[in-house]
């Protein structure tokens, strides 16, 4: 055990990550995204930019969406934190209605953006059952997607608020 | 097929669906092969410069650096066309071109390596624009091009590749007409189509003469080929991984693969390269830069009498495409033009800065939104409604034109005047269409302006591919075509074609890694091929394979194969007293429970038909600020036969993405001449489009059936964008009533244009 481990509670599972030089360790400078991806082998996280550019790489903080290749791990210390891992339910499988709409929606065509969309929906929903159409864009409007799959995503959120009604569509 | 189809334009969710949403998906960034190692590269700050002196003792001595390799070092393989850039040169060519190649245990150390090696360099002059780099005194990139000119020749589209457009008469074309417009137009803001996922390879040596690379791949067969012939003859095995995005820029994977071979060459260890975004922007691909200088000839009527003109092309330091761009730019542009006398003289230039690369538009698009604004000036002088103008002079059956390979064609495609009807309605143009330089509505400091741009190509059917349907006892089927998915969602239609031919339900059917160890010969879904050359390969084989299984079953059953058919994995009889309802067997009865069936189905190229592509696009131009906003865009097309409405839809809107439509706005890769470098290589200062901005979009979709194969379906890929830049420029130019043609119309361009800046 080194001195300083790091917990991280990530998709309901514990983590206590060593810090130190070895390889494998924890290093200060290591972000989430490396960590999730390299470390915990979580790699439905996408990194388009590894700058906060491109929203790609978004996950829960505490049920915020954070971007995380620009979030050091050791400063996650004691916080939750859900991935598009994280979202289908463990025992049964079954999607979130949010991913299950993407498919319905043919919301994707490379698809490497999808999973950052996805979780900024999921915590747009979280604080808001019903947005408005002009809030589902604001909430998506850090998220790059280069194939222009954003009429279909549009759709599949659409087709998947827990409460419909309220939009200015 | 005139039965209802099962599966052929349904809503069926891609195969690849649920890994896309799960995270599942495997991107080549998330492989790991054991022993991995991590590459990065030393990048030259000089935009020309000769390496006099190289220093990598410190880098080497770096803990977890396992290699350091310069020119002095690598290996002889070369690429380019034709071939000129080797793994590493002792002269580097543009701010970014490569000087040493580390592999390390980590990225981190890889990236602390680079830092310790010493360069010294010769600074040599430096040429970026394209008429300077044809000046007599310019400097001279390579000794082999003298001039900076790159032969025009692409030898893999055949001996007489199309090198230009000569025909006819063009002095007795421009006697003839009405009307002669001159002028000169460019575009070359250098849009970078930027996929999100930056592209990568991994390189693991099996053997001396064996290797194997996992890739960010739009056509992982065809990586094989060049690298074998670019490596000396090797063994290739490419293994495609999910491709997050591609817009024709990950076909030539060869130059991440030279550094990844070399480097696991070197280490005896697979080894990673991976760009980083801002290598991403800086370093790989972009649009050529076209510019194109000359007159135009029409009559009265609008038919065009006479073409002629230069077409400069840069590209950069390097080019391993941009003759292949040229012909195809050169073919494309007869579709859209019907003339008789065309003299198109292109020169194919290089210059001191990173290069431009195979994209989506293909030298279409980049000749076109050149060449267009030149043509509507002879159309403005006319007086001529450009929808009543292209919807005449765009290839009907009947017409000729030469295509790449330098050949005469013969249109056997359909009339796509309908489509262009169609679309017309929809957007509503007979009300919207004011005339040249006429708003379309102005509101206080709002001016509201439309055009269209149409593009075409007879691409559908080019290049080879081949493919296998294996029938299984069980009642399954595997196809293999070496098709990685890059987004068209192309697998999947494969498994509707296979499946509708062999009437089983699509669960059924698979489609075999995208590994060309396991699969035949495919060109890849370049151009808008997918659909008719790969999905006629496919078809073939599939069909192959089931006359190969109900002849194994006429054997059993005592008939004649001829008499049989097969069903949801049975086989019956046909026909009287026969059906579904007769007596049937499984087709592992047929096959036998240890045996499988394989068909072979193969595609050759065929340049006679042609798809196509007309935009309608409305623009508000806030003439206070300069700032456009699009309005709308309306895209027509005719595929034939929809197989998938959502992949073809989404293919459609991508004309806003991958430098497109935006190129003609906002979109363009900043250079400093002074510099000799890029400003903005980063998602902050290149400018796109968000969730924020997003027009009204409606897509007009015919279904007239093709002459193609069982299903007359064909692709769009390739033809979405070309179209929309010049109908950009034309909108905004009638929204402020003056004509404009320089590429983007960023707000400072309005400004001044408008007389207020
Ligand atoms: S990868 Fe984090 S924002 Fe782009
Ligand atoms: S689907 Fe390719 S980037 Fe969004």
């Amino acid at each position: 055990m080194s001195e300083h481990p790091v917990t991280l509670v990530v998709n309901n599972r514990r983590y206590d990550l060593e810090v130190g030089g070895r390889p494998g360790d924890l290093q200060p400078t290591h972000t989430l995204s490396y960590t999730l991806r390299e470390t915990l082998g979580l790699t439905g996280t996408k990194i388009g930019c590894d700058k906060g550019e491109c929203g790609a790489c978004t996950v829960l903080l505490e049920g915020e969406p954070v971007l995380s290749c620009l979030i050091l791990t050791v400063e996650c210390h004691g916080k939750k934190i859900t991935t598009i891992e994280g979202l289908e339910d463990p025992q049964t499988g079954k999607l979130d209605p949010i991913q299950q709409s993407f498919i319905d929606s043919g919301a994707f065509q490379c698809g490497f953006c999808t999973p950052g969309m996805i979780m900024s929906v999921k915590a747009l929903f979280a604080g808001n059952p019903s947005p408005t159409g002009q809030e589902i864009r604001e909430a998506l409007s850090g998220h790059y997607c280069r194939c222009m799959s954003h009429y279909h995503v549009l759709e599949a959120v659409a087709g998947s608020v827990p409460k419909a009604g309220g939009t200015d569509e | 097929m005139n039965k209802e189809n099962r599966f052929i334009g349904k809503k069926v969710p891609r195969k690849d669906a649920a890994d896309l949403v799960r995270g599942k998906a495997q991107f080549i960034d998330d492989l790991k092969i054991p022993g991995m190692l991590h590459a990065k590269i030393l990048r030259s700050p000089h935009a020309h410069a000769r390496i006099k002196k190289i220093d990598t003792t410190r880098a080497k001595e770096l803990p977890g650096v396992e290699a350091v390799l310069t020119y002095e070092d690598t290996p002889v393989w070369r690429a380019g066309l034709p071939s000129h850039i080797g793994v590493l040169s002792n002269t580097v060519r543009y701010v970014g071109d490569a000087a040493a190649l580390v592999a390390a245990v980590s990225d981190v150390v890889a990236r602390e390596a680079l830092e310790l090696i010493e360069v010294e360099y010769e600074i040599l002059p430096a040429v970026y624009d394209v008429l300077e780099a044809l000046e007599e005194d310019a400097p001279q990139l390579y000794e082999q091009f003298p001039g900076n000119r790159f032969p025009l020749a692409c030898p893999w589209m055949g001996p007489e590749s199309l090198q230009g457009i000569f025909m006819g008469d063009v002095a007795k074309g421009f006697a003839e007409s009405d009307i002669i417009a001159e002028g000169s137009c460019s575009y070359e803001n250098l849009p970078n189509p930027l996929p999100l996922e930056p592209p990568g390879v991994i390189a693991c040596w099996e053997g001396p003469e064996d290797l194997t690379v996992w890739a960010s791949a739009q056509s992982p067969y065809f990586l094989k080929i060049t690298l074998h012939y670019a490596m000396g003859r090797i063994n290739v095995r490419s293994i495609a991984s999910h491709c997050g995005g591609s817009f024709g820029t990950k076909v030539l994977l060869w130059q991440l693969a030279f550094y990844a071979a070399a480097l696991a060459q070197a280490t005896r260890q697979p080894v990673k390269m991976y760009y980083t975004k801002t290598e991403h922007f800086a370093a790989y691909t972009l649009r050529l830069g076209s510019r194109f200088r000359g007159k135009v000839g029409i009559k009265k009527d609008g038919r065009v009498m006479a073409v002629e003109g230069d077409w400069l092309i840069n590209t950069g330091y390097c080019s391993d495409a941009a003759q292949g761009m040229v012909a195809v730019g050169c073919g494309e542009l007869q579709l859209m033009v019907r003339c008789l006398n065309w003299e198109i003289k292109p020169q194919l230039v290089c210059t001191n800065r990173n290069a431009s690369k195979m994209v989506r538009g293909y030298g279409g698009q980049e000749l076109e939104a050149a060449f267009i604004p030149v043509l509507n000036m002879a159309l403005e002088k006319g007086n001529i409604d450009p929808l009543d103008f292209f919807r005449e002079n765009f290839v009907k059956p009947g017409d000729g034109y030469y295509w790449r390979d330098g050949n005469w064609w013969v249109s056997r495609g359909i009339d796509y005047g309908k489509a262009m009807d169609r679309g017309a309605e929809v957007f509503g143009w007979k009300e919207k269409w004011k005339g040249w330089l006429r708003p379309t509505a102005v509101d206080g400091s709002l001016r509201i302006g439309v055009g269209i741009g149409v593009h075409g190509n007879a691409d559908v059917g080019e290049d080879v591919s081949e493919a296998y349907v294996r029938l299984e006892p069980d009642s399954t089927v595997v196809i293999h075509s070496c098709l990685s998915e890059h987004g068209t969602g192309q697998r999947s239609s494969l498994c509707k074609m296979v499946a509708e031919v062999l009437k089983l339900p699509i669960e059924r059917i698979s489609v075999a890694p995208p590994d060309s160890l396991v699969n035949p010969y495919e060109f890849g879904p370049v151009g808008s091929r997918g659909t008719y050359a790969i999905g006629s390969a496919v078809i073939r084989a599939a069909e192959d394979a089931r006359r190969r299984l109900l002849e194994r079953s006429a054997t059993v059953l005592n008939v004649s194969a001829d008499d049989l058919d097969t069903e949801d994995g049975m086989i019956f009889i046909k026909g009287k007293g026969g059906g579904k309802s007769g007596k049937k067997i499984r087709w592992k009865d047929g096959l036998g429970f240890d045996r499988t069936c394989l068909g072979h189905g193969y595609f050759e190229p065929d340049f006679s038909i042609s798809n196509f592509l007309m935009v309608f696009v409305e623009v508000g131009v806030d003439t206070k600020t300069g700032k456009i906003d699009l309005r709308r865009v309306v895209a027509a097309t005719d595929v034939g036969k929809i197989i998938d409405s959502q992949s073809l839809k989404n293919q459609l809107h991508g004309c806003l993405g991958s430098a497109g439509l935006d190129s003609a706005i906002f979109e363009e890769s900043v250079f400093d001449p002074k510099l000799g470098r890029f400003l903005n290589p980063n998602m902050l200062d290149y400018k796109w489009r968000t969730f924020m901005e997003l027009p009204q979009f409606d897509t007009v979709i015919l279904e007239t059936p093709m002459d193609t194969h069982s299903f007359q379906s064909v692709g769009v890929g390739e033809i979405v964008n070309a179209p929309t830049p010049p109908a950009v420029l034309m909108a905004v130019s009638n929204a402020i009533g003056v004509r404009l043609a320089d590429y983007p119309l960023t707000p400072d361009k309005i400004l001044r244009a408008l007389g207020k800046a």
